[in-house]
């Protein structure tokens, strides 16, 4: 189970890479496993304005649903229209082309490191 | 995982395979092995396999079998040739569905009922008790029979070549079928069903030979696209071949006539259980189950309202983006004005309005395509 050290983490299964003042946003690969083949994502709209811990978008599988959460909140800069179109690379690149959506910071919510996620996953 | 999970005789193969695993009825059965999807499309387009060993067994053995039958289902099955299967209903007392089964003639005197895991013990104890005062004894051997399902247009040339498996007519064999064969000296029973909507293979053999049976056939599907395969596939191999699941699209509060299965009552017995309710009749405004389907790529899913001028008029029993066809299909109860195909309603997609199409199923069926 993939979890890269250089990332932080939600206990909602979400990946957050800090870049400046953005944060680039996924979910983890325990996450896309968990919810099997991804076959549509709703992302929230550029510009759209997002706080800490709400639902932003969803990701379904055949399977099911799973909600998006805000790790952060700011504006949306970028929606991964990569993803849009081929869903599937969540599951294939969950920490690469598989991003969701990108995010101006104003404030964050609770990050966790790697090693924590990694515990959090185990439990 | 719970300890109190039954397990597969075939799991340490599923743990071999890096299944993972889902909590199916009390049974610890794998969800998927890798892919949904690539399930999905081997069983369209080559082969899957299926550890189905869930499924509970039921057999009635002795002279009065036929007529035990006759009384504790809905459908006529004293009368099916040995060698046939029928599709046929366990109701109860007001004509409601307990149970959907498949009923196997496998000898003069014999039949084997396959029930769902989650109605073992209902369809179990239900048949026993509706048994009594019939020549027959009743025996639920579901702990120690293992299925194995071998569906898709490959299933046929991989059942030729497991090696060690010696059958008489399968090329013969129809739908609906089942023949007796032998794998290395253990008894197997090979019935011509199944829950994919495509080509297919059902065997039963004794839980103590399920694991050898599963690598031989494993074996004589290298290089014909074989592929383990999950009950989450299943679901939507099924769900697309328009095919109910009990606990969705059948339930204790439904009758045959508001699913569409009342060609599986026969009301010219003269007496069986549930025959009084199945003739007082379905309310007239009972809903009644039919087929949606719907553009993009949001599926309707179980328990979703169906609306229609902004009042329920239905819900969703079943839903999914359909991984053949590639729009979203669902089964759906809803009030009777609204069930005539081409009737558009919506289905609530957790707040918004999807615009689905009424369609009499199956979305998909293997002969249309042909």
């Amino acid at each position: 189970m993939s979890i890269p050290a250089e990332l932080q983490y939600t206990a909602e299964h979400e990946w957050v890479r800090i870049e400046g003042d953005t944060a680039v946003v996924g979910i983890t690969q325990y996450a896309a496993d968990a919810l099997g083949d991804i076959v549509y994502v709703d992302l929230p709209k550029v510009g759209k304005t997002i706080v800490a811990g709400s639902v932003v978008g969803e990701a379904e599988s055949t399977k099911s649903v799973g909600e998006l959460f805000a790790p952060c909140s700011g504006e949306i800069v970028e929606a991964n229209q990569a993803v849009i179109d081929s869903p599937e690379l969540v599951n294939s690149d969950p920490y690469g082309n598989g991003w969701l959506f990108s995010v101006r910071v104003s404030s964050f919510g609770e990050l966790i490191s790697a090693d924590a996620y990694a515990a959090l996953i185990a439990e | 995982m719970s300890e109190s999970l039954t397990l597969s005789p075939l799991d340490s193969i599923h743990r071999e395979l890096g299944a993972s695993f889902t909590d199916f009825a009390g049974w610890d059965m794998p969800v998927r092995y890798s892919s949904d999807l690539a399930e999905h499309h081997a069983v369209r387009t080559a082969a899957g396999i299926f550890d189905l060993s869930h499924m509970a067994e039921i057999y009635l053995v002795g002279p009065g079998a036929g007529a035990a039958l006759d009384f504790a289902l809905s459908g006529t099955l004293s009368t099916i040739p040995v060698g046939r299967a029928k599709y046929s209903l366990l109701l109860n007392e007001d004509g409601c569905i307990l149970d959907d089964l498949i009923v196997y003639r496998t000898g003069d005197q014999e039949f084997m009922v396959v029930a769902n895991a989650g109605n073992r013990f209902v369809a179990a104890e239900a048949i026993r008790e509706r048994a009594r005062g019939f020549d027959c004894v009743v025996r639920d051997d579901s702990d120690t029979v293992a299925l194995i399902a071998v569906q898709g247009p490959n299933s046929a040339e991989i059942l030729d070549h497991i090696d060690g498996l010696t059958v008489d007519g399968l090329s013969d064999l129809g739908y609906y079928r089942c023949v007796p064969a032998d794998f290395r000296g253990t008894p197997v029973l090979i019935a011509r069903t199944g829950y994919t909507g495509e080509d297919g293979f059902e065997l039963y053999i004794p839980a103590t030979d399920a694991a050898e049976l599963w690598r031989a056939a494993t074996v004589a599907g290298e290089g014909r696209g074989l592929q383990a395969c999950g009950l989450a596939c299943r679901d939507t191999l099924r769900l697309e071949a328009g095919m109910p699941l009990y606990g969705h699209e059948l339930n204790v509060t439904l009758t045959p006539s508001q699913v569409n299965a009342a060609r599986a009552v026969d009301l010219t017995k003269d007496s069986f259980v549930g025959r009084e309710g199945v003739v007082a009749g379905t309310p007239a405004d009972a809903r009644v189950l039919v087929g949606l389907q719907s553009e993009g790529k949001r599926a309707g899913r179980a328990d979703y309202e169906v609306h229609s001028n902004g009042r329920v008029v239905g819900i969703v029993t079943s839903g999914a983006l359909s991984p053949t066809l590639g729009y979203p299909i669902a089964f759906a109860l809803v009030e009777p004005e609204f069930t005539q195909p081409g009737t558009v309603v919506d289905i609530d997609v957790r707040g918004t309005a999807i615009p689905a199409t009424v369609i009499t199923p199956p979305f998909y069926s293997r002969k249309a395509r042909a």
